[in-house]
């Protein structure tokens, strides 16, 4: 009984750094409509500036907690600078688009914060005050913990009493629901954004500060808070924070007895958990269903059409370019070195991937978060059946995409029943826990309580966690670097254009149908869950074939091929490269790994990337690809004269 | 009714809008003087709703001049437009439905104004007695016709001195759109002035001064009220479905 309190107590205690992450992220969607993926960064810029603060000030009670607030009022700060520079120049962009802009602000951050505080963890000092322990039916709970327990409510019900009781929470509500209709009336709607900004930063910052006594600081902060405040967020219903308040409390409790049950599958649990109400409660426990939370792909599209003679000319020459290359390799190895070579497979793999998410994503209308799972997913089918099928190259190499085929048509189930938000959200979901399958090595788990462990009792290593799996190469034929090239290039020309001929074929037309007016279609008798779930499976074996093309280069393959940061890589190819155009991705993916190849030499390569990403999204709002309706582009005859970038 | 007279308060000239590449609005000219009830008629998707959204900055027009009190107006952003003292009733209502009635009226609010009426809760009460009773409760729970009176007394208490009303019978029961008459001709005894889009001649004979028919994003008609009552051809031309 005693363990069982203390253990809830300690599960409330965790839930405070995530309602107050959540519950910011949840208002700046909910008046801006930008999912802000900066917000895991203001967490953890939170919990390091609240760590100097504390080092300088916070020697006795008053001193720690007003260095915790100054350091949410700090953070607040940085939120507005980041909406006045920033998201103010585009509302008015794609909204798809702004995620790339904050995107960058997170290397921006990472960066600025390994720049100033070092790459050290940094452990948090105790709250003085509250160093000791308070003893519930003799067990020993910290006393910090009562503190955090308390910090949720508080700020619950101050929450509430802004925007119940004050004029700018009024409006601040109104503008949620119609932010059109508030303007019309009057209301100069840059003042309540900066305002969101501040208070949603601010509270973000709050969260990082709070949590130091417990978790100190670290540099893999913001990613990690950023994955459980989406799942809070979507679980307690976009824009509730009532709902973010119950959700995270739920995952507190969740976590702490996860723990005592299943020691390695608290975020898998986390995420089933997620799972489970999208499905029950497709909007959330207190969410109201809504379709203006549709993340919509930027105005009415213009219709797909056959590409002009000048873009075939270059598509054709380019063809000719990449087939070449290993012949001038091979001549003039001082030209064309064997790192071109290299690169080129590199930008080939992941030109491959931004195509496949973008089968869905543009045409679809289906953004996901988290496409990384069957590209890394596809990849370890192929390691597994090596490694312990010993299956030959040539037979590895298919369970790849089959593997990422068979991956989104079980995730994808799911996911196609919702649409905007959720439905990002549940497929990042769906890769975090394809991601905690491999980096916990479950199956591992899962055998040891069959019994089935190694000499010592300890798990067998089946994905091989950490460590991943190594020494998984192609077979002789395959294996010197040009007859490897050839492979590559092969596959991911050929299957960008069997992507092309699916997005022309009455499929596609249905598929975008679909996409423009899903009422209309559902109207005229198509199954458009159906259409979309099968397009997830196709998307799913094509990213699986890019994972097994990468698998096959590196010869291993680690969990690192399954985060969010590299499922949020290949999103940010396809926005960058412009999600309007076919050709966007394939822009977007070469650029953005020839950028990540160029800089990775700089010790500031995040920074620059990030600097560099701010730059594009102010320039050419429609992306790389929206270039050729420039004037520029269209006095090279790229886009017909009508298709001009507005 | 008494015609009203002076410089126009609200004046549209020449104006085109676009959505995307389709031309919506074709070299729309009209103006509204001051305490005039003037009505926009014609049928669905005759360009009422665009014009009435291109005079308070939703949509931005190509081209043309629209001035409000003498000044271009064109080109401000709405929440601009708005506090100049022009009043904008949404077609749809878009009452908030999260809020109750009470801040509703809140997020209208604008501070007063020298040459407007001056409106506040017990006023609006006094004159949408059924929105009294109801001030606590959430807009979304409203009735049609209820959330018709609040949109209205939501715009009033910005302290319009001129306001746009977008269809206000649609969709209501005829008493209710009698009180929407009754409160029409209320806002102009009290020197409002006031452009009505409508569809159907019903409400705009009992309250307008003057109309304008619009088509295809053209206007093609304009003259008194009275004189398009009688009008029989016109009528069938334009506005008959
Ligand atoms: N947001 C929009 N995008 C594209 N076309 C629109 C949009 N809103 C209205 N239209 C079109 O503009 C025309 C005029 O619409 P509207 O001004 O709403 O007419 P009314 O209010 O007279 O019924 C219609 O043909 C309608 O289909
Ligand atoms: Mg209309």
């Amino acid at each position: 009984m005693a363990d069982f309190i203390v253990s809830l107590l300690t599960g409330l205690s965790s839930a405070a750094a995530m309602f107050l992450v959540a519950s910011g992220l949840s208002i700046i969607f909910g008046v801006t409509r930008i999912v802000n993926f900066a917000h895991g960064s203001f967490y953890m810029l939170g919990a390091y500036i609240g760590y100097t603060l504390v080092q300088a000030i916070g020697s006795t009670g008053i001193g720690f907690w007003a260095a915790v607030l100054i350091a949410a009022v700090a953070v607040g700060l940085i939120g507005v600078v980041m909406e006045i520079l920033l998201l103010r120049r585009i509302y008015k962009a794609p909204e798809l688009f702004q995620l790339i802009a904050t995107f960058g602000v997170i290397l921006v951050i990472q960066d600025v914060t390994l720049w100033v505080w070092g790459p050290e963890d940094l452990v948090g000092p105790q709250a003085p005050g509250l160093k000791g322990a308070v003893f519930i039916l003799g067990k020993p709970l910290p006393e910090y913990d009562l503190a955090l327990i308390a910090i949720s409510p508080l700020v619950l019900l101050g929450l509430w009493a802004l925007f119940k009781l004050t004029r700018w929470g009024t409006l601040v509500r109104a503008a949620t629901q119609d932010r059109q209709m508030v303007a019309a009336l009057g209301v100069n709607q840059r003042w309540l954004f900066t305002g969101v900004l501040f208070l949603g930063s601010a509270l973000a910052g709050l969260g990082g500060a709070v949590q130091i006594p417990k978790g100190g600081a670290d540099l893999l902060m913001d990613f990690n808070i950023l994955a459980a405040a989406f799942v809070v967020v979507v679980v307690g219903g976009m824009g509730s924070i009532f709902g973010a308040f119950w959700a995270a409390l739920l995952f507190g409790i969740l976590q702490t007895f996860g723990i005592q049950i299943l020691p390695n599958s608290t975020l898998v649990l986390m995420f089933l958990v997620m799972a489970v109400v999208l499905i029950f409660r497709p909007w959330g426990l207190l969410g109201i269903p809504e379709s203006v939370l549709q993340i919509p792909s930027g105005p009415p599209e213009r219709p797909l059409r056959p590409a002009l003679p000048r873009v075939r000319a270059l598509a054709g020459a380019a063809c000719a370019v990449l087939l070449a290359l290993p012949i001038v390799h091979l001549v003039f190895p001082e030209v064309v070195g064997t790192f071109t070579l290299v690169l080129v497979i590199e930008i080939m793999v992941f030109v491959l991937f931004a195509a496949a998410l973008h089968f869905i994503m543009g045409p679809g209308g289906m953004v996901s978060f988290g496409h990384a799972a069957y590209f890394g997913g596809g990849a370890y089918a192929a390691a597994l059946l090596v490694k312990f099928a010993d299956a030959p190259f040539e037979l590895a190499f298919w369970a790849a995409p089959v593997g990422g085929a068979l991956l989104a048509f079980l995730f994808g189930w799911f996911c196609v029943r919702l649409s905007g938000v959720y439905f990002a959200m549940l497929t990042l979901a769906f890769a975090q826990i394809a991601w905690a399958f491999v980096f916990q090595d479950m199956p591992g788990s899962v055998l040891k309580t069959f019994g089935i462990a190694d000499e010592y009792g300890a798990p067998l290593k089946i994905t091989g966690g950490d460590d991943g799996l190594n020494d998984i190469w192609p077979s002789q034929w395959a294996s010197a670097r040009v007859s490897y090239y050839y492979i590559t290039v092969g596959l991911s020309v050929a299957a960008l254009w069997i992507m092309r001929r699916i997005l022309y074929a009455p499929f596609g037309y249905t598929l975008r149908a679909g996409r423009d007016s899903p009422l209309r279609a559902a109207a005229i008798g198509i199954d458009l869950t159906r259409h979309r779930w099968l397009a997830f499976a196709i998307s799913g074996a094509f990213t699986g074939l890019a994972g097994s093309l990468f698998l096959f280069s590196k010869g291993s393959i680690f969990p690192t091929t399954l985060e969010i940061a590299r499922s949020f890589d290949a999103l940010l190819m396809v926005l960058l490269g412009g999600v309007q155009s076919l050709f966007g991705p394939i822009f977007g993916a070469a650029a953005l790994t020839w950028l990540n190849d160029l800089f990775s030499v700089l010790s500031y390569w995040r920074f620059l990337l990030g600097v560099t990403i701010i730059a594009l999204v102010l320039l050419l709002p429609q992306g790389l690809a929206g270039f050729a309706g420039t004037r520029l582009g269209r006095r090279l005859r790229l886009a017909r004269p009508e298709e001009m970038a507005t | 009714m008494t015609e009203a007279t002076g410089a126009p308060v609200l004046e549209l000239t020449g104006v085109d809008t676009f959505y995307g590449r389709a031309q919506i609005l074709s070299e729309v000219s009209l103006e509204v003087r001051r305490s005039e009830v003037v009505a926009l008629l014609g049928r669905n998707g005759a360009g009422k709703s665009t014009t009435i959204k291109s005079i308070i900055g939703l949509v931005r027009p190509a081209k043309g001049e629209i001035s409000f009190e003498g000044k271009p107006i064109q080109g401000l952003e709405s929440f601009q437009i708005s506090r100049l003292g022009l009043g904008y009733v949404p077609e749809d209502r878009r009452v908030f439905t999260s809020l109750t009635v009470a801040e509703n009226l809140e997020v209208g609010r604008q501070p007063r104004r020298e040459n407007a009426p001056e409106w506040t809760h017990d006023k609006l009460f006094a004159l949408f007695p059924n929105l009294a009773a109801m001030s606590d409760r959430l807009g979304g729970l409203m009735s049609g016709g209820e959330q018709q009176m609040l949109t209205i007394a939501r715009t009033l208490m910005g302290n319009p001195t001129t306001i746009l009303l977008d269809e206000p019978s649609e969709g209501l029961a005829p008493v209710i759109v009698e009180q929407v008459a009754k409160t029409i001709l209320d806002l102009k005894a009290q020197g409002l002035s006031i452009l009505l889009s409508e569809q159907n001649l019903h409400l705009s004979t009992l309250v307008s001064d003057r109309a304008y028919i619009i088509e295809k994003g053209r206007i093609r008609y304009e003259g008194s009220m009275a004189e398009l009552a009688e009008n029989e051809e016109i009528r069938a031309a334009y506005l008959m479905v």
